[in-house]
């Protein structure tokens, strides 16, 4: 068979793409639209979000749909698409304490000033598979809703805003000093602009972290809860909700609200000795984009786990956690053993065969010289 | 600017389909643009030394060479000619999607003849036509640190660079031939750059290096994972670790000659014809094997 | 004739430390912890002479500083403060300016920085752990070992680093077949004299054992002294021999130097010492030798 040069890498690609998009055209259901993601699967969304960097529901939602609900890609389109929009500028820092609340608890206190606020979690939920879904529809759906609703009072006096319970352990005294407030901190790196150098600043750490991938985070979080790691951790307060988003006003100069993003915020308390010599809770932060608890409960843990004095195991190694969650860098890496790597193969191969040939000799010799 | 003059022109650029939906040319803006020549430029001042920078994500993954993708963004003109290449090879896979890429957010003209072009970005080969200092080579790295293969941790290397605290790479050399004979390490052999630096000079076949010394081209290398930038500029010296009783060398292909154009001194790739693995070779540089063929076949 | 080596006022303290701690600490006290802020200091104020072609021992218990000591001159760790310098002779020539035009001893040593550290490191000391795991790479071959110096000195031949590794090997009476084996196939014995053979391989002028053996079987450690005690009649090294044991002390060294709790309470000639103990220390030292 004559020698075919690869000259038909063009045509092949494109054929590729092509079967792939058919792959999102099985079946004879109709078209997903991305209203339906973004509303139907919010905590796919949020976590593209969260992975991706970037707060936008409806660009994650069309992610979502174009990779066929494959999130790491979703999230990596995002990134990408979050690398060509121009820099504006930066938000004013944000007060997490003027968060408008849909969930909030602590497991540190029975009960926490304002109160136990479950919201909307499955924790409490069996996990049965609920065949009624099969045949989900708005009839279904009106009749749950005026269900829920009619047991709820008429008037109801929500607090918009609740204070954190961290504050109690403080003004107590029981709080360690947050590392990183003096100034030489104050300066905030942006991971996107500079290479993270070790050791890393706590911004740059935590910025990494709350773009991490959810999955590589909990590993290493839990391998330190299991005992490869000395942090025995209580959730201080988990707490959900809308975070009013302010800029300085270009025009006026003054705080102006463009909005807000609906985040999750995780603060874990461990027994460290504080170095008066005083013991006191030392605080491990956690803070993602949209409802997404095991990534914002990991990556608190995680933050705890990097202040150990000496790494003892792998979460309490900062270079080894950094350099590792980002789900984006992580994924092209595994992907690209795809890639051609005959040149490299058979560099290899020559070098094996050298080094067989010198082992062949060698034995030779030594029968030789056993022989005589 | 205004935030609302800027929202309205930006929904009025998406709403008329430009070019790639309305990026820059060379899809980079230039901010990014500036920061990567910035690190280029210091990348060349150091040669040898890896400079970490602000790796902008591209729409290509990681690790599929969005750091040589960078530098040539960072670089390319409108009257520049390119020519992208992967294992030696213009229409492989990973070149052609490169192009692809290239094309949708830059006008520039492209090539598969190496003399032809003005910039030529590579992964894992260097064209076996000698270069000139009109031209430049970029060559995409997926990992950036030599020493990584004794020692993991990104603290301790950059120490080992700043300190010239080499003599762990050399142990590992010296543990290779005493468990080898033969130094093993095939591709990305460690180098020494202007006699300071061991730097990785990419998965390139040893063929490849000694290609780097004394080069009239301008070398530079980009990790866009890894976030590192690093170069070799033209007419400095790049030496293979080697010992004075064990010589560095090329693989050897005695006995062996391109199927298709007949060249006995170039990378041979090695296919395997049919199940009996009977072997055939042709040249890894397709481009190359191409003139020679049109010139015998004339 | 004029020491090789300088040392006063050599400290080093961890922890912040506040104006209580030299007065909290020492062998008064008992401790080398300062109770009102916690710092530990480890060593304090420890000033002496060590001179060419002698052993000078450092005796104490745990937490006496001695290993800390050790840490400082290998320069392991960064002092809190003291000088360390150099004489002349020491020969370190192509150091640049290391040495004054008219002063015999060089700057302060511990000032100076990492990579210049390392190069007087590479070319004037070795030294010796209890724990060969610290001093030897376990899965590196013991010729690897021994070449690792060699190499970061510039040699380039492997013929001829394997001409000195064989060398070393036979002088501390290691199987030179076994050369290419890696030491933690050894037993403890034999990878101590791994250690000697790798810290001798580049001339070293001063050589540190930091416990060397303590935790080997009493003949193993018997032919271990001996070997040390004939190298450095040959090699006319200098040492610094850490120990706890008081017999060790005696069959290598003609000085010692007493610690406790970071600092040096006693010093002197080792017959002296022995013989007639004058801190209370010292003498309970000496009296509870078995």
């Amino acid at each position: 068979m004559g020698y075919v040069a690869v000259k038909g890498g063009n045509e092949a690609i494109e054929k590729a793409c092509a079967l792939f998009a058919l792959q999102g055209m099985n079946g004879s259901s109709s078209p997903l639209e991305v209203a339906q993601i973004r509303d139907q699967l919010p905590l796919a969304v949020d976590r593209v979000m969260g992975e991706g960097s970037l707060y936008a529901p409806d660009l994650a939602a069309l992610a979502i749909k174009q990779t066929f609900g494959d999130t790491l890609e979703a999230s990596f389109m995002l990134r990408a698409f979050r690398a060509t929009q121009p820099r504006l500028g930066y938000s004013l820092s944000l007060n997490t304490e003027k968060m408008r609340i849909v969930r909030r608890i602590s497991s540190a206190f029975k009960d926490i000033p304002g109160g136990q606020i479950l919201g909307a979690t499955s924790d409490y939920s069996l996990r049965l598979l609920d065949f009624d879904l099969l045949e989900d529809d708005e009839a279904r759906r009106k009749a749950f809703r005026e269900r829920v609703f009619s047991t709820l009072p008429d008037n109801l006096e929500l607090p918009e805003t609740f204070p954190k319970v961290i504050s109690i352990l403080r003004r107590e005294g029981l709080l360690e000093e947050t590392p990183g407030i003096n100034a030489k901190e104050a300066v905030l790196t942006d991971i996107t602009r500079q290479s993270l150098t070790f050791p890393a600043s706590r911004s740059a750490a935590l910025q990494s972290m709350a773009r991490g991938e959810t999955g590589g985070m909990l590993t290493l979080a839990y391998s330190s809860m299991r005992g490869y790691g000395n942090i025995h951790p209580t959730l201080g307060e988990l707490r959900i909700g809308y975070l009013p988003l302010t800029i300085t006003h270009p025009v006026t100069g003054e705080p102006y609200v463009v909005g807000e993003v609906k985040v999750t915020e995780a603060e874990v308390l461990a027994r460290f000795q504080g170095k008066d010599g005083m013991p006191k809770f030392s605080l491990g932060y956690g803070f993602c984009f949209g409802q997404n608890e095991i990534k914002a409960i990991s990556m608190a843990v995680l933050d705890r786990c990097a202040r150990a004095e000496k790494p003892t195991c792998p979460a309490e190694d900062q270079e080894f956690v950094l350099y590792h969650i980002d789900g984006i860098e992580a994924m092209g890496f595994a992907n690209h053993w795809k890639l051609p790597h005959y040149v490299d193969f058979l560099s290899d191969l020559d070098r094996l065969r050298k080094a067989q040939d010198v082992a062949r000799s060698s034995n030779a010799k030594e029968e030789t010289d056993a022989a005589e | 600017m205004q935030l609302n003059e800027w929202l309205e022109k930006d929904s009025q650029a998406r709403s008329t389909g430009e070019k790639a939906g309305g990026y820059p040319f060379g899809f980079m803006d230039d901010g990014a643009k500036k920061e990567i020549r910035r690190s280029i430029l210091k990348a060349v001042a150091i040669p040898g030394y890896q400079v970490p920078y602000g790796s902008r994500e591209m729409p290509i993954a990681r690790g599929w060479g969005t750091g040589g993708v960078q530098i040539t963004l960072s670089m390319i003109k409108p009257d520049d000619i390119l020519k992208v290449i992967d294992q030696g090879c213009d229409g492989s896979v990973n070149a052609v999607n490169i192009k692809k890429f290239f094309a949708s957010v830059s006008d520039v003209a492209i090539t598969t003849d190496t003399l032809e072009a003005t910039i030529i970005q590579t992964r894992h080969r260097i064209p076996e036509e000698p270069m000139t200092e009109d031209q430049i080579l970029v060559l995409q790295v997926p990992y950036p640190e030599a020493l990584r293969e004794v020692e993991p941790s990104e603290t301790e290397t950059r120490r080992m660079h700043a300190e010239a605290d080499y003599s762990r790479m050399w142990l590992y050399l010296y543990e290779d031939i005493v468990n080898y004979g033969e130094i093993t390490i095939s591709y990305r052999y460690p180098v020494t750059v202007n006699g300071r630096y061991i730097m990785d000079p990419s998965p390139i076949p040893r063929w490849d290096v000694p290609k780097l010394h004394m080069a009239e081209t301008l070398l530079l290398f980009g990790a866009g994972r890894e976030k590192r930038i690093y170069a070799i500029p033209p007419y400095t010296a790049v030496e293979p670790l080697e010992f004075e009783d064990h010589k560095f060398r090329v693989e050897d292909f005695t006995g062996k000659a391109c199927s298709r154009c007949g060249a006995t001194d170039t990378f041979l790739d090695e296919v395997i014809d049919n199940m009996d693995g009977g072997r055939s070779h042709f040249c890894s540089d397709t481009g190359y094997c191409d003139k020679r063929y049109d010139t015998w076949n004339h | 004739m004029e020491p090789l080596i300088r040392i006063r006022g050599l400290s080093k303290q961890f922890g912040q430390g506040c104006e209580r701690c030299l007065d909290a600490t020492g062998p008064e006290h008992d401790t080398n912890l300062c109770r009102y802020c916690g710092s530990v200091m480890a060593c304090n104020d420890v000033s002496f002479d060590l001179y060419r072609n002698e052993a000078l021992g450092i005796v104490g218990e745990s937490g006496s500083g001695k290993s800390t000591l050790v840490r400082l001159l290998h320069f392991e760790w960064e002092a809190s403060g003291g000088t360390v310098e150099l004489h002349r002779s020491a020969g370190l020539d192509n150091l640049t300016d290391l040495f004054e035009a008219n002063s015999d001893y060089s700057r302060n040593l511990l000032g100076l920085t990492h990579f210049q550290k390392r190069q007087i490191r590479n070319a004037l000391m070795g030294i010796v752990y209890q724990n060969p795991h610290l001093g030897l790479r376990m899965q590196v071959s013991s010729g690897g070992n021994i070449a690792e110096r060699l190499l970061g000195a510039g040699w380039r031949n492997i013929a001829r680093m394997r001409e000195r590794s064989a060398e070393l090997l036979e002088k501390t009476e290691i199987p030179v077949a076994r050369m290419d084996e890696p030491p933690c196939n050894f037993s403890g014995g034999m990878q101590q004299r791994v250690q000697i053979a790798k810290a001798l391989s580049n001339k070293p002028l001063i050589l540190f054992l930091d416990e060397v053996t303590t935790g080997l079987d009493l003949s193993v450690q018997a032919r271990v002294l001996d070997l040390i005690r004939n190298l450095r009649n040959e090699f006319k090294l200098s040492m610094l021999v850490v120990s706890h044991d008081l017999g060790v002390i005696n069959l290598l060294c003609q000085r010692t130097m007493v610690m406790k709790a970071g600092r040096v309470v006693e010093a002197g000639l080792t017959d002296q010492i022995l013989q007639d103990p004058q801190h209370r220390y010292t003498q309970l030292l000496v009296a509870s030798q078995l």
